[in-house]
């Protein structure tokens, strides 16, 4: 009898294996009181092993065990992408009350643990596999949410985001098994032949399959109407942990919408696009719409973080490379500066004893340039406003969207863009045109983690500063993040035009 | 050459905001001095026959079909000629005063003058776009940080009114460009460079549409009637001499627009749309001069009269004439060049009596005769008076309108009318009258007169020989025109 060993591929497998293997070495750390220190040096070096790894695959186009995960140009790009925002988290939260109270080793496994499910997610290329990652990612930062044990908030919003991001898997495991019902097949490319060749592309039953998935998502996206745990776990959720997963997890779950739409469901696009095109016009209006009356800097973020969500999805309506070039672009813009926004807010937070309220940052134009500049930028960049990457992603949206001939879900992205001026300028003219705030939002110090000097810690600043930085130096020269992006849209260059 | 133009000031604004506090103003004035004598250059090399000069074009964003081109001809080199004279005052004035946090006020005002430089310069469509919106962000921060609360409206509810408002009509203008290019290449190469753009040509139907998303962004930015709604409280808020240059400059690039991107690559729409246009423009000129003749409020007097004004030239532009347009452009020019010190005087006038509004003022004239006569002269030129240059913009835009709807020049002249009335009655309230207490009638002082006669000493040649200005800039002028004459024949 013959037996034929399984050809393991190292190579394509190498980032996971790095990501593992620190993710153990750090459950190790946590059991030795004498090196828990240096819990963030292991995780930043895990992080750089692993871009390391990804760069080294840059090229590639590899399936990888049986064809369930597969390295190419989208799972290296938005891996990357994924790994910086990580970065940034483990940063920012040195020194947070939740990395102090839960322990820090801890805190970093939950967060390790999560960033290996989002890196699985984008080499995801089979049902089996997409479900497991996205729960590795989802569990960990269930947990992570609630951290922060001595607040209420922090606790409501764990157990809040548990049970909305569990219906949220509920839904799209449903959706799941339909469509493996009507196609006899959990691979991606497999589904779509299933599907071509079985003859049920418009049958009912698929559709809800495809409509459930997309629910599915869509509550992890936070693209409306599923999006109402965003503002309440974006608030109480501790601060790095909401920048985290503001990017992080957009990141992850559009890698893999984009290519289960984009491969499987294929054959099915004129059915898609529009039930898309309509949650993406609904999320632009709806979190738009909703910024606009919040008084707290998180939920504003979280809200507009549901129109940005929606002018991404319109990269994936219009079905082509030009469209997920146009989505990468936007989400590495977003990712910086998403990142400036929440150091930034998370070094005010800290210097006036948690208070982010947009009313606490007046006057600190003045005051705190090293919070103001930052956090003005990223207002800027997320309004599109130039000499910003945030500008320049609108624009590569519209070319792909009229290229396309979804001009219509331009006009609405700049509708949504023209609602979400009066909210993003609102803050940058309360950190700049207003006097200083009272004495009643300074300093409580009795709040565990309040650091007067955060504004000088270089772990706060770094992230904080980079992210600005990379905001307007990609508005100004936007070609090497354009050729990035059109990258991860050439790995479906033998599906889509 | 012209990309030193565009970013000296920038560069200088930017070494001003890193310098002690006290060189920011001087660094500041020698990138405004910098920028004129390279805009001198340019504007005295300048070929009238030439067409198209010093051209750049460079690829900046080839993944998106973007490129970093610009180039000056005729329609443009007098606008950056004034780009370049209207920040010098403005800067002066600011550093004769003295700005509470210096470096970053000089910043902002250059960064602003970059990107008005770059908006008229820009010969890509996406570019022109780019530098745009831009301008409205560092007057977004001048007016806001620097301007004054006013009757229960915040410095920063007024700015965030206007940025909001302008940019509504710039996002619909960035999707109207990039619809311009994608249907323009119909699956070929992507270009958005403007004169290529003109030369493929658009669907009728595509412009139809395109059209308003453009006339959306311009409109707006010029306070056209009835998209004025953020003007009022903005004007009041901000600091004069950024006011000063906004008012002079930001919105002749909205006219500017309409020349360069809407005639040329929008011709059957521009035709169809005419007489919409020409209306709007009306309602502007009527509208503006009314609310002007009943202002008390001498920045909203300036206000509602520069509505007025920028009526006329989108009436000249839009008789779709060469008399018109050249008098549109030329007026353009002219209303910059008086509205500059025209607002540098509102400033001076505040300082003597302490208030805006002109019911407490009168008698400024009596020990001061010649800011008497300075203002006179502006007074005289607002309202276009045989022997201003300003009489001869209106005269040749209302000659164009004549051939194109005798209605709506007549009812246009009515404005020319109205201006006398409104310009004057605001000299006689502040200048003339019994002098109130508290009111200090003071000569204007030699460093204030330093500031502000040079300009109008250039309003004076102008006056005397318009031929300066028209000979350079008519060739271009009639060749834009010339396409939506085309288009409706």
């Amino acid at each position: 009898m013959n037996f034929e060993a399984p050809v393991v591929d190292y190579a394509g497998l190498g980032p996971i294996m790095a990501l593992s293997v620190g993710l153990i070495l750090m459950v190790v750390v946590a059991a030795f009181d004498s090196i828990r220190r240096f819990g963030p040096a292991l995780a930043l070096l895990t992080f750089a092993t692993t871009a390391g790894l990804l760069i080294w695959q840059w090229d590639a186009n590899t399936e990888l065990i049986n064809g369930t995960l597969k390295i190419d140009g989208l799972a290296v790009v938005f891996s990357l992408l994924i790994l910086i925002a990580a970065a940034g988290a483990v940063l920012t939260s040195i020194g947070d009350p939740s990395e102090k109270q839960i322990g820090r080793p801890d805190f970093l496994a939950l967060l390790m643990a999560s960033v290996l499910g989002m890196v699985l997610l984008t080499m995801a290329n089979n049902l089996i596999t997409f479900f497991v990652a996205l729960e590795l990612f989802s569990i960990p930062l269930y947990a992570l949410c609630g951290t922060n044990l001595r607040r209420r908030e922090s606790l409501e919003s764990g157990f809040k985001y548990l049970i909305i991001g569990s219906v949220g898997s509920a839904t799209l495991l449903y959706g799941m098994a339909m469509i493996y019902g009507a196609s006899a097949a959990t691979g991606f490319d497999a589904i779509a032949a299933g599907l071509t060749e079985g003859g049920l592309i418009s049958d009912s039953l698929t559709l809800v399959g495809v409509g459930l998935v997309s629910v599915g998502l869509a509550f992890k996206i936070s693209i409306a109407p599923f999006h109402q745990w965003t503002p309440d776990v974006y608030e109480g959720a501790p601060t790095p942990v909401t920048g985290f997963m503001s990017a992080a997890t957009k990141l992850a779950a559009f890698a893999v919408f984009v290519r289960f739409f984009m491969t499987a469901l294929e054959p099915m696009v004129n059915d898609w696009d529009v039930i898309l095109a309509a949650l993406a016009t609904l999320s632009i209006l709806i979190g738009n719409v909703g910024a606009i009356a919040q008084t707290s800097l998180k939920r504003m973020l979280g809200y507009s973080g549901v129109g940005q969500a929606g002018y991404m999805l319109a990269g994936i309506v219009v079905a082509t490379q030009q469209g997920v070039d146009a989505l990468t672009f936007y989400l590495a813009a977003y990712l910086a500066m998403n990142m400036a926004a929440f150091s930034a807010v998370i070094i005010h937070e800290r210097r006036s004893g948690f208070s982010d309220s947009i009313a606490s940052l007046r006057g600190i134009g003045r005051s705190t340039p090293i919070v103001a500049w930052p956090l003005t930028i990223a207002m800027l960049a997320l309004a599109g406003l130039p000499p910003t990457a945030g500008f320049i992603g609108k624009l590569y949206l519209f070319e792909a969207l009229v290229e396309a001939d979804w001009t219509w879900l331009g006009v609405m992205i700049a509708i949504g863009t023209m609602i979400s001026l009066v909210y993003y300028m609102r803050v940058v003219a309360t950190i700049w045109m207003s006097p200083a705030a009272d004495a009643s939002l300074q300093v409580d110090e009795t709040e565990i983690g309040t650091d007067l000097d955060s504004a000088r810690r270089w772990y706060l600043v770094l992230p904080s500063v980079l992210g600005a930085a990379a905001a307007v130096f990609f508005g100004v020269i936007p070609q090497p993040l354009v050729e990035f992006a059109q990258h991860a849209g050439s790995a479906f260059s033998a599906y889509i035009p | 050459m012209l990309s030193a133009i565009i970013w000296s000031p920038l560069l200088f604004g930017l070494i001003s905001l890193l310098v002690p506090r006290r060189f920011a103003p001087w660094v500041a004035g020698l990138g405004t001095v910098v920028t004129l004598a390279l805009a001198a250059i340019v504007a005295i090399g300048f070929d009238p026959a030439g067409g198209m000069q010093y051209v750049v074009d460079v690829t900046w964003i080839p993944g998106l079909g973007i490129n970093y081109s610009l180039g000056v001809d005729g329609i443009s080199v007098f606008l950056v000629l004034l780009t370049a004279i209207a920040w010098i005052p403005a800067v002066a004035f600011s550093a004769a005063r003295g700005t509470d946090r210096a470096g970053l006020f000089y910043f902002m005002l250059l960064a602003g003058q970059t990107a008005t430089l770059g908006a008229f310069l820009a010969q890509d469509l996406l570019l022109f776009v780019l530098f745009f919106d831009l301008m409205i962000v560092p007057f977004y921060f001048l007016f806001g940080i620097w301007g004054g609360d006013r009757d229960g409206v915040t410095a920063s509810a007024a700015t965030v009114k206007m940025i909001v408002f302008t940019l509504i009509g710039s996002l619909l203008m960035l999707v109207g460009a990039v619809a311009v290019g994608v249907i323009a290449a119909d699956g070929g190469q992507l270009t958005f460079n403007m004169a290529e753009l003109a030369e493929k040509g658009l669907p009728s139907a595509s412009q139809n549409w395109i059209f308003w998303f453009f006339a959306a962004a311009f409109l707006v930015k010029m306070a056209a009637f009835p998209l004025h709604g953020w003007m009022p409280d903005a004007y009041r808020a901000a600091p004069l001499p950024a006011l000063a240059v906004f008012s002079a400059v930001l919105s002749k690039v909205a006219a500017y627009g309409f020349l360069r991107v809407v005639l040329p690559i929008m011709p059957d729409a521009t035709e169809l749309f005419q007489t919409a246009m020409l209306i709007i423009a009306l309602g502007s000129i009527v509208y503006g001069s009314v609310m002007a003749f009943t202002k008390t409020d001498l920045r909203l007097i300036l206000g509602f009269s520069s509505m007025a004004q920028l009526g006329f030239i989108m009436l000249g532009i839009f008789a779709l004439d060469s008399t018109g347009a050249n008098g549109a452009l030329f007026q353009m020019i002219n209303h910059g060049l008086v509205v500059v010190p025209a607002f540098l005087i509102v400033a001076l006038i505040v300082e003597r009596t302490g208030s805006e509004e002109l019911g407490p003022m009168g008698g400024l004239a009596k020990k001061a005769p010649v800011f008497a006569v300075i203002f006179l002269i502006v007074t005289m030129a607002t309202l276009a008076i045989p022997g201003s240059p300003n009489f001869i913009g209106e005269f040749f835009i209302l000659n164009g309108v004549f051939q194109v709807n005798v209605a709506i020049a007549i009812i246009a002249s009515t404005g020319v009318a109205m201006a006398a009335y409104y310009a004057l009655r605001m000299y006689q309230r502040t200048m003339h009258n019994p002098l109130p207490d508290g009111v200090d009638s003071r000569e204007i002082s030699l460093r204030d007169a330093l500031i502000i006669v040079p300009m109008v000493l250039v309003l004076l040649v102008l006056a005397f020989y318009p031929q300066i200005v028209l000979g350079d800039t008519s060739p271009a002028v009639d060749q834009t025109v010339a396409v939506s004459l085309e288009a409706s024949q």
